[in-house]
């Protein structure tokens, strides 16, 4: 058991570890002068010599990749090129829109996912499961942004239920905040919901044609009871597995749902920056984009272990 | 020789007649021949010329003459869908082709060494899978240059992993079964065996995972090019389309509808066929039924 | 369906709250396209920091108004001395800053002296070129005397870049400006909005609006759904002419189209073979077909131009059959060119809508004459680096905003690589000349070497398209300068 969570969590920071060098390596091969950007258009070769001193921009690659991934370590991500305000700011001001937007869909996709997946499993072969299955089929084939759109003009341009973008801010109440974050968690939820109900169905079959299963529908346990008690607990590991991808999904999916929302979350800044060629947002952004990936899989992991007594022991 | 396939005591007929019994197979097939024959089509005959603006017939509604209206330059939209095709696919399939080409390779490798390489190959997987798929691709083409060809780049290298992974799983499957302890008893080595008894072997679990990740690749395509960096005009895109389309949805909502729809099937199409095959040909699949 | 809706909507009335209060509102959300890279109008280029704060947060000595007319701000009254040199401004008294320091003479000193020295990172120096010195006189009077006689001198005092900042905050503006304008600055959640309240210590005449919130809707396609569900109740520079009409069918919406200062045009490098041809690039201008741009690009909005003036401009002439849509007579050009087997070029296209469907438009116009031209989209800040600072491109779209522009063809190195002594004589000339109908006849002339030269093709003026709710008055109609005037601003009824 230690060394499996040993061994998963040493893999987890050489993974960061890695990442970070990636991110670090691709943007300094991009051309184009981050001093030159900041001072704009008029500013001396003199001026921009300065700049590209005091910002570190002269000092060999390797001393710069470790000034950098030291300031990460302690939140100190530097300043952004564009706004001249601490990335970490930016981060917390953006984070407080894309997180609550990722949870929201994940539990949302959830919430839709698991009984469809049980509705499905249980009556497995008959028109319930194929109606339930097409229609998954379907949501894995609908783009989300194309989606959205069709949401935005039914729910807020024609019924005007609720506001076709843009975020009031968490000051202005809670639920007004959350009113406009109804309509991009349901884009991003949907398709992701009909990838973990397809899971979580052909999982459930398969753990109902386990030996046990058998035996306790023998012992005369009612089917329902069965579904619930022992199959879903053992169908957990694939549905977790795809839960932890999905998180990642979720966090990318914000970038272009965040833009059709125009919500300023983190994708939205990410994009922008990218854009504007504010690379050290972009560099920022990405590496905490990828911790976060890399954390929540590295919770699936441990997860696996908590839902499935038999990995503790083998390993 | 029996011993080479998967599926030994299975002829092709018999495979024939499941096939097209498989709903699902059978459904995903036709509406993938479709897509791909509107692609080929248009190669050579699309109702109108997808280049030339006419400006003066801009944002028509359908109607016999343009089937599915027109766009904000007057295009004719049917003929842009069929145009769309081809580029969707090509961009779909080199992004497949990308990764197959390296992942493949890379997952067999890793099986067939284990140990160190094993790890390494996993690790590298790791990496890749650490970054969140569509916000990489969105940075490599926003700083490589919005096109086509940075968007199938970008796609691809996402592809990679996903089937090193794949032929790896089914890789180490094989390795243990007795045809392949018999090969190595007579003296076969790895890279040989490799290629004659373990990459036939997962071929079906390969094709599976293709028509999935092209599947995915359409959407990504159609993602990218949404927002402006993949596809660049004249060349018709659907993501594009949709770009064009989402200003004018109120106007023109067939802008909107026709072009997502197109997506839509064809993914639908894909991934159907996709289930199909994985029914008909995989034994774990068959024991349910 | 219809019934569906009624009903639904009622439940949403039902459920939405605090929609009581029936008073003329005092508040107001207005959409902006482009957000600023910071608060500080004299120390940055960009026409999305004005938007936000001229003549709402900072004010100058002198203020353009909404018809591009010259209107006296912080200066009361002004005389200048017989020679065109000296001027003495009376300034008003009791203005106050909003941080609560009084403003004065020396303010007027520190800034117009800040914005000229050699290290201002001002970003329209120019404007202040002709000033040799700024005196204090007295508290409530400044003397500024000029190096020469500039006819436009009051005008380009009145622009965004020459507000009176005061000393103790002009290093903290760019993140929270201090000015002297109706309004003050109170917050900005960068990617999202940046929000203004009414300044009680404010010296003029009392504004309507108590809170104005700047929204920033970067994408065309967001504008319309957030103006039809009411979350933005104006967007005075409306990013999507193609919804107009769309939005004139809709009585909660007032649709206003005026004129900008912006000659919208396709730039072209005279120095790149085989442009630096005059064949080649009056071949192009045959090849443009203005009228299929104007419908394409801005909704048939726009007026052609056939030279770098706006029609609405006292000294404009009308080149426009200079060159007609005629591509036979484009392809002879260019076969006496020895190019009739046409060529290759690039066509770069910044993000504005005008740009993006425009370059569409043309690279499908100069197709038909044989020149294949690629189209690369770019950001703006890769248009400042690479086209407009480095001169790395063959074609771009782009508008001029900047009103009397028409020198900026005789500027050494601009991005045109366009050189003509004769040009830079008449704009020289021009400088020196204050009778009006002197001005006029070298202005003619002016438009009219350029559009002999084919120097770029001149598109079309870009239309200020409006769109706010039916019962808001006092925005701007036209936009003489790039700016969001809301001091006469309110709610009706």
């Amino acid at each position: 058991m230690t060394a499996y969570l040993l061994k998963r969590l040493a893999i987890a920071l050489i993974t960061l570890v890695l990442a970070s060098m990636v991110v670090f390596a691709v943007l300094e091969i991009i051309p184009g002068d981050p001093a030159r950007l900041m001072l704009g258009m008029n500013a001396s070769a003199d001026q921009v010599e300065l700049l590209r001193n005091q910002m570190g921009l002269n000092a060999p690659l390797a001393l710069r990749y470790l000034h950098w991934a030291g300031g990460l370590l302690s939140l100190d991500f530097g300043r952004s090129y564009t706004y001249s305000v601490p990335v970490i700011d930016l981060v917390r001001e953006r984070i407080v829109v894309s997180l609550p937007l990722a949870l929201i869909a994940l539990a949302l996709s959830t919430i839709i996912a698991i009984p469809v997946g049980l509705f499905s499993a249980g009556r497995h072969g008959r028109a319930g499961d194929t109606i339930a299955m097409g229609a998954a089929q379907l949501g894995v084939a609908v783009p989300n942004f194309w989606f959205a759109l069709m949401l935005i003009y039914l729910f807020a341009v024609w019924l005007r239920l609720v506001p076709a973008g843009g975020f009031p801010g968490w000051s202005a109440g809670v639920w007004v905040a959350l009113k406009s974050l109804v309509l991009p968690a349901i884009a991003l939820a949907l398709p992701q919901a009909a990838i973990l109900a397809r899971v979580t169905r052909s999982a459930l079959i398969e753990v109902l044609n386990e030996d046990y299963i058998r035996t306790a529908r023998a012992k005369g346990l009612p089917f329902r009871a069965v579904l619930w008690r022992h199959a879903l607990r053992n169908a957990m590991i694939p549905v977790l597995t795809i839960l932890g991808l999905q998180f990642a999904f979720l966090l990318a999916g914000t970038i272009i749902i965040e833009n059709v929302f125009y919500l300023p979350g983190l994708g939205r800044l990410v994009f922008q920056a990218i854009t504007q060629r504010d690379l050290i947002v972009v560099e920022s952004v990405v590496m905490l984009l990828v911790a976060a990936v890399i954390a929540v899989n590295l919770l699936v992991d441990l997860s696996y272990a908590v839902v499935d007594p038999r990995l503790r022991s083998r390993q | 020789m029996t011993l080479r396939f998967d599926i030994p005591e299975e002829n092709f007929a018999d495979i024939l007649v499941k096939a097209f019994t498989n709903r699902s197979f059978l459904t995903g097939f036709v509406i993938t021949a479709l897509v791909a024959a509107v692609a080929i089509v248009s190669f050579f005959w699309t109702p109108f010329d997808v280049t030339r603006l006419i400006i003066a017939d801009k944002t028509q509604a359908p109607s016999p003459v343009h089937w599915f209206g027109t766009d904000h330059f007057g295009r004719d939209i049917f003929s842009m869908i069929m145009v769309g095709a081809r580029n969707s696919i090509a961009v779909a399939l080199v992004a497949v082709g990308i990764g197959m080409g390296v992942g493949v390779p890379l997952g067999a490798l890793a099986a067939a060494r284990g140990g160190v390489v094993d790890e390494a190959v996993m690790r590298l997987n790791d990496l890749v899978f650490a970054f969140p798929a569509l916000l990489s691709a969105i940075m490599i083409t926003a700083i490589f240059g919005p096109g086509a060809l940075n968007a199938i780049i970008a796609i691809g290298i996402f592809n990679i992993p996903v089937f090193a992974r794949v032929a790896r799983a089914g890789a180490l499957a094989i390795w243990p079964r007795e045809f392949i302890l018999a090969a190595r008893a007579a003296g076969k080595g790895k890279a040989l065996i490799t290629m004659e008894h373990v990459l036939p072997n997962i071929v079906t679990l390969l094709l599976v995972q293709g028509t999935v990740q092209f599947a995915l690749g359409i959407l990504a395509e159609a993602g990218l090019s949404y927002v402006g960096l993949g596809t660049q005009p004249p060349m018709p895109s659907w993501g594009r389309m949709l770009f064009d389309a989402q200003t004018r949805m109120v106007a023109a909502p067939w802008m909107a509808i026709f072009p997502g729809m197109a997506i839509v099937v064809t993914v639908l199409g894909l991934n159907l066929l996709g289930d199909g095959i994985a029914d008909i040909l995989d034994p774990k699949s068959r024991r349910q039924r | 369906m219809k019934l569906w809706k009624t009903i639904l909507t009622a439940a949403a009335l039902v459920l939405a709250n605090g929609a009581s209060a029936l008073a003329a509102r005092t508040d107001l959300v207005i959409g902006i396209t482009l957000e600023p890279p910071h608060l500080d109008p004299t120390a940055g280029a960009a026409a999305a920091i004005d938007e936000v704060l001229y003549a709402n947060v900072f004010e100058g000595l002198t203020r353009i108004g909404a018809d591009g007319e010259v209107l006296p701000a912080l200066a009361e009254s002004w005389t200048i001395s017989d020679d065109g040199k000296v001027y003495t401004f009376k300034l008003h008294s009791g203005v106050k800053f909003h941080d609560g320091s009084d403003f004065d003479a020396d303010d007027v000193k520190f800034s117009l002296d800040r914005a000229r020295a050699d290290n201002s990172v001002n970003a329209q120096k120019g404007l202040f070129a002709a000033i040799d010195t700024v005196e204090v006189v007295d508290p409530a009077t400044v003397r500024i005397t000029l190096k020469n006689p500039q006819s436009s001198f009051l005008y380009n005092i009145g622009w965004g870049d020459a507000v009176i900042v005061a000393p103790e905050t002009a290093d903290t503006n760019k993140e929270k400006p201090v000015g002297t304008g109706p309004f003050k600055f109170q917050n900005w959640a960068k990617g999202s909005s940046i929000t203004l309240i009414k300044s009680d210590t404010y010296w003029g005449a009392p504004v309507s609006l108590d809170k104005a919130e700047f929204r920033i809707v970067p994408d065309a396609a967001a504008a319309v759904p957030a103006l039809l569900s009411g979350d933005i109740q104006a967007f005075p520079f409306f990013p999507d002419p193609e919804s107009v009409a769309q939005i004139k069918d809709d009585r909660r919406f007032k649709v206003v189209i005026g004129a900008t200062e912006g000659e919208t045009i396709l730039s072209i490098n005279n120095k790149k073979p085989p442009f630096d041809r005059l064949q080649v690039r009056q071949a192009i201008s045959f090849a443009l077909d203005r009228k299929a741009i104007i419908d394409g690009a801005s909704a048939g909005l726009g007026v052609p131009i056939g030279s770098h003036m706006s029609p609405a401009n006292k000294a404009y002439v009308d080149l426009t059959g200079l060159y007609p849509h005629n591509v036979d007579k484009a392809s002879e050009l260019l076969k006496e060119a020895g190019l009739e087997n046409g060529f290759k070029a690039t066509l770069k296209l910044p993000p504005p809508s005008y740009a993006r469907l425009g370059g569409e438009i043309i690279a499908s116009q100069l197709r038909d004459v044989g020149i294949d031209l690629q189209i690369v989209p770019v950001e703006w800040t890769q248009w400042l680096d690479q086209v407009f600072t480095k001169k790395d491109y063959d074609l771009t779209i782009v508008s001029h905003t900047e009103p009397n522009d028409i020198d900026i063809y005789s500027r050494k190195d601009y991005y045109f690589n366009y050189d003509n002594p004769t040009f830079d004589k008449i704009i020289a000339d021009l400088n020196h000349t204050s009778d009006e109908a002197k001005r006029m006849t070298l202005l003619g002339e002016a438009q009219k070497i350029l559009a002999d030269d084919a120097v770029v093709g001149f598109l079309y003026e870009l239309p200020k398209v409006g769109v706010w709710d039916a019962m808001l008055e006092g925005f701007w109609e036209n936009a003489p300068i790039q700016a969001n005037d809301l001091t006469k601003v309110k709610w009706t009824e």
